[in-house]
């Protein structure tokens, strides 16, 4: 059964191969993204830890900010 | 209004990432358990029919984000909305990817059915171009540095690559191509049978899913891209 699936009467190499670059495709770009994104986060907790109590005041004063320091605690899961 | 404030949209779409992502692999599993197990060959094409259930939902959807894309450049020439450019940045990477497995599932089941891995044919050829377009789209965000420029060249970009998405569509019909005419149709009768027809749809279903979670994820590293500039201007 196994090499029926692996064959499918001759179209196998054809058959597997485009799943297999098309998965392979989702997993490059997801970690691609996934990386980009993590960097970002990474480069916004470390800037908004270097900001004097002065400018982290006035930063905070956005929601945003909060979001963004609140997941990156979360999204490193 | 609220709902369209940045925290919010930033707020929801991290806490939708992870359930995208669940949904998305579940319905991938019984995707790929339907078209490489259960759904039946085809009588002329055998089983290499089956590359059709990662070529055609690929090809669509590379299709369906670029018009995405074309219609929010529109609008961003004519609203000045931030928000529409920052989308339309999103959603290109996943297209992109999308229409590289189209021409690569394409050419590995061109082989087996028309006996070459390609043919300068109307559709296939018509696919290669709107591959370019993405390319430049891409491209033109990394290479331009000022904001105001570069909006415009990319708008420019989409909005003219968006005359390519019909010759895309109606390819097929217009020119005598080797390639077969659409079988899914949502205006006039669908020729395929529903044993073949739901595992297109759920494959569909999951490559909606998964540029849906990478455009959400894209979306927020932007925003946050941008959040930090700000922090460099305080």
């Amino acid at each position: 059964m196994i090499i029926n699936f692996l064959n499918m009467n001759g179209y196998g190499l054809y058959v597997h191969l485009s799943f297999l670059f098309t998965l392979a495709s989702f997993f490059g770009l997801y970690f691609v993204i996934r990386y980009q994104f993590v960097k970002e986060q990474n480069k916004f907790s470390a800037k908004f830890g270097a900001l004097s109590s002065d400018k982290a005041i006035v930063a905070k004063t956005q929601k945003i900010n909060k979001e963004i320091l609140a997941a990156s605690s979360l999204s490193k899961i | 209004m609220k709902l369209f404030k940045q925290n919010r949209i930033f707020n929801l779409s991290i806490k939708s990432q992870k359930i995208v992502l669940i949904i998305f692999l579940i319905t991938l599993f019984i995707g790929l358990y339907e078209a490489l197990i259960l759904s039946p060959q085809d009588y002329l094409q055998g089983d290499s029919v089956r590359i059709m259930y990662v070529h055609v939902p690929s090809a669509w959807i590379s299709l369906g984000i670029f018009s995405t894309i074309a219609f929010l450049s529109f609008l961003v020439f004519i609203f000045k909305n931030k928000n529409f450019f920052l989308i339309a940045k999103s959603l290109a990477p996943a297209g992109l990817v999308f229409n590289i497995i189209a021409l690569v599932t394409g050419s590995l089941w061109g082989k087996p059915t028309w006996g070459t891995w390609w043919a300068w044919d109307a559709r296939v050829t018509s696919m290669l171009i709107l591959c370019l377009f993405y390319l430049m789209y891409i491209i033109a965000w990394r290479i331009f540095e000022n904001k105001n420029y570069v909006i415009k060249v990319t708008s420019l970009i989409a909005i003219v690559g968006a005359i390519n998405v019909p010759v895309v569509k109606f390819s097929v019909s217009w020119w005598s191509t080797l390639h077969q005419p659409a079988s899914v149709n949502l205006m006039s009768e669908t020729t395929i049978h529903s044993s073949m027809l739901i595992p297109l749809a759920i494959m569909t279903a999951a490559f909606v899913l998964f540029s849906l979670l990478i455009f959400l994820m894209k979306y927020n590293t932007e925003l946050i891209k941008i959040k930090n500039k700000g922090l460099d201007r305080l």
